[in-house]
């Protein structure tokens, strides 16, 4: 069984977010490895565990993305794929292409993805790249067991749970709960650094750069919200009093009752 | 005439909410997009493959500038398949959209809500998902006739074997309009129950912070913020949470918000419109109370 998990290198979330022109305003920034792709990783290493094969962690992204692949291989990946590139100015559909064309590279029998990338928060990537491969997708993915030749999904809808049964090679993107990701064990990080990575860039997969970057959804403005400044504080040390207030809030300004 | 096609969702026969409000926001652009606006849905158990391949047909057939998807979990499945299956990008969770010298204008909360990105949809069509709750329904222009897409008897690679449905009462944080949400101030799992009468008594869904989610107390499918779901509703009420910045960053595009907390310091009366500094176990009830009375008055 081998898999390939496609990471992306976001902004911390407990960052503040300034912005520069178009984009992120990069200096003093931490990046991690997306939150949901944490669980896309440690579901595959479980399988790795279990059945033997490789898990190959692919990005798409600059220089600094080498470091979210260092992280995902000390934590039990065994190959690394870096497209270099930058990410930031090609639309969900250009990475697809860029992903889709790497993990052809490579033997595979799951593909696996965070639900989305936290901060772009598009979700658009792993479906996509499921139909530039043909292959059946399964999203926001709760619980995965592997059978024989196929998988069983919980997939996570609206308040509800679809069970779904697949075939692969398959796309899965991850949801919390999935799993609990491990950390890196002070071995992984040592036995991280001799794993070679594989570093490409996007002509190296036959691709060219005018159908990747600055098509077909392009930026126009990258803005931040007014600052709010808080309402009306009142003081709850006499609960019923509290409630009728609430209550009056409710009914005449949010007219929600 | 090329106009607009929206992807819509039934259930029981009737148009979702999140349907309508796309309806409605394609009603308003179709004045300076020109052509029809046309409602087409697939009255069948859902199915990527299937309703992909339905839907592809009818683009084809139709050719329209825009196509419009609710920003739902099926609509956002479908959207960047059929998307990547015409070559066309798409633009997520959209909470504005505008038609601009012959081109799709759409505002997305990126980041969770800390930044706002303006993105143009050179494709065509152009492609959005709508966000719940983002675009408001326009009785009427929400209410056209819907053509059903004819399922494909294809075989298909992924297929759903059972679907569990939610308890009665539970409504999805993602499209209420009303939610009614509890942090680590609650001090065990059992007091989620403060929050579920109120809830229900509301009319509302139950959110959490991600403190309470990963302590166990309650399913993720509850969790509001950064790493859980970014909502919009028009009445947001969190009643023990702080207001971590992933948190803020997840609710703070509500229309209405009430923080109730023991804390005056605490982050969360920063975007509170009503902010109640007092003890929940106390004031819940007591608003839960008021609720049904007001609601009995009826």
């Amino acid at each position: 069984m081998n898999s390939v998990v496609c990471i992306s290198h976001v902004p911390d979330t407990e960052a503040r977010i300034k912005v520069a022109g178009k984009g992120v305003d990069e200096t003093g920034l931490k990046f991690i490895v997306s939150p949901y792709d944490e669980y896309a990783l440690e579901e595959a290493i479980r399988i790795k565990d279990a059945k033997g094969g490789d898990v190959t962690v692919l990005t798409f992204g600059p220089d600094r993305a080498a470091q979210a692949l260092r992280e995902c291989l000390a934590r039990g990946a065994t190959k690394a794929i870096h497209i270099k590139g930058d990410a930031s100015t090609a639309d969900a559909l250009g990475i697809a292409k860029v992903l889709a064309a790497a993990i052809k590279t490579v033997p595979h029998d799951l593909v696996f993805f965070g639900k989305q990338g936290v901060g772009t928060d598009n979700g658009l990537v792993g479906p996509m790249v499921a139909e530039l491969l043909g292959y059946p997708q399964v999203n926001v993915v709760t619980k995965l067991e592997v059978g024989e030749g196929k998988i069983t999904v919980h997939r996570e809808i609206e308040a509800a749970e679809e069970i779904i049964e697949s075939s692969m090679p398959a796309v899965i993107t991850a949801q919390k709960g999935l799993n609990e990701p491990r950390y890196a064990s002070l071995k992984g990080i040592m036995a991280a650094k001799k794993v070679p990575i594989d570093t490409k860039s996007v002509a190296d997969l036959g691709l060219q750069d005018a159908d990747i970057f600055h098509q077909r959804v392009v930026m126009v403005s990258l803005e931040l919200p007014p600052e709010k400044s808080g309402g009306r504080k009142i003081d709850g040390s006499d609960p019923v009093a509290a409630a009728k207030e609430i209550l009056k809030y409710i009914r005449e300004e949010a007219k929600a009752l | 005439m090329p106009g607009i096609l929206v992807y819509c969702e039934l259930k029981d026969g009737k148009l979702k909410k999140t349907s309508r409000e796309a309806l409605s926001i394609a009603r308003k652009l179709a004045g300076s997009v020109g052509g029809d606006v046309v409602a087409v849905a697939v009255d069948a158990a859902y199915s990527t493959e299937k309703n992909a391949a339905a839907l592809e047909a009818k683009v084809k057939e139709v050719q329209p500038a825009v196509l419009l998807f609710p920003g739902t979990s099926n609509g956002r499945d479908l959207a960047p398949r059929i998307a990547a299956r015409l070559g066309v990008g798409v633009a997520s969770d959209v909470d504005r959209l505008a038609w601009t010298d012959g081109k799709l204008r759409a505002r997305r909360p990126v980041y969770s809500g800390k930044a706002f990105a303006t993105v143009e949809i050179t494709g065509t069509p152009a492609i959005a998902t709508c966000r719940p709750n983002a675009f408001p329904v326009e009785e009427g222009a929400a209410d056209p006739r819907v053509v059903n897409l004819p399922v494909p008897a294809i075989e298909t690679k992924a297929k759903t074997i059972e679907t569990k449905t939610p308890e009665a009462g539970e409504i999805s944080i993602a499209e209420a309009d009303i939610i009614v949400s509890g942090g680590r101030g609650l001090k065990e799992a059992a007091n989620y129950s403060y929050i579920r009468d109120l809830a229900h008594a509301i009319g509302g869904a139950v959110g959490a912070s991600r403190a309470t989610v990963d302590a166990g107390w309650i399913d993720h499918q509850h969790q509001v913020g950064q790493t859980g779901r970014v909502v919009s509703p028009s009445l947001y009420i969190a009643a023990g949470i702080s207001g971590a910045i992933q948190h803020l960053a997840g609710m703070s595009s509500s229309k209405h918000i009430i923080a109730i907390n023991k804390d005056p310091e605490a982050a969360i009366f920063r975007v509170a419109d009503l902010g109640v500094v007092g003890d929940l176990f106390q004031i819940l009830p007591a608003l839960t109370e008021e609720v049904k009375k007001a609601k009995g008055a009826h």
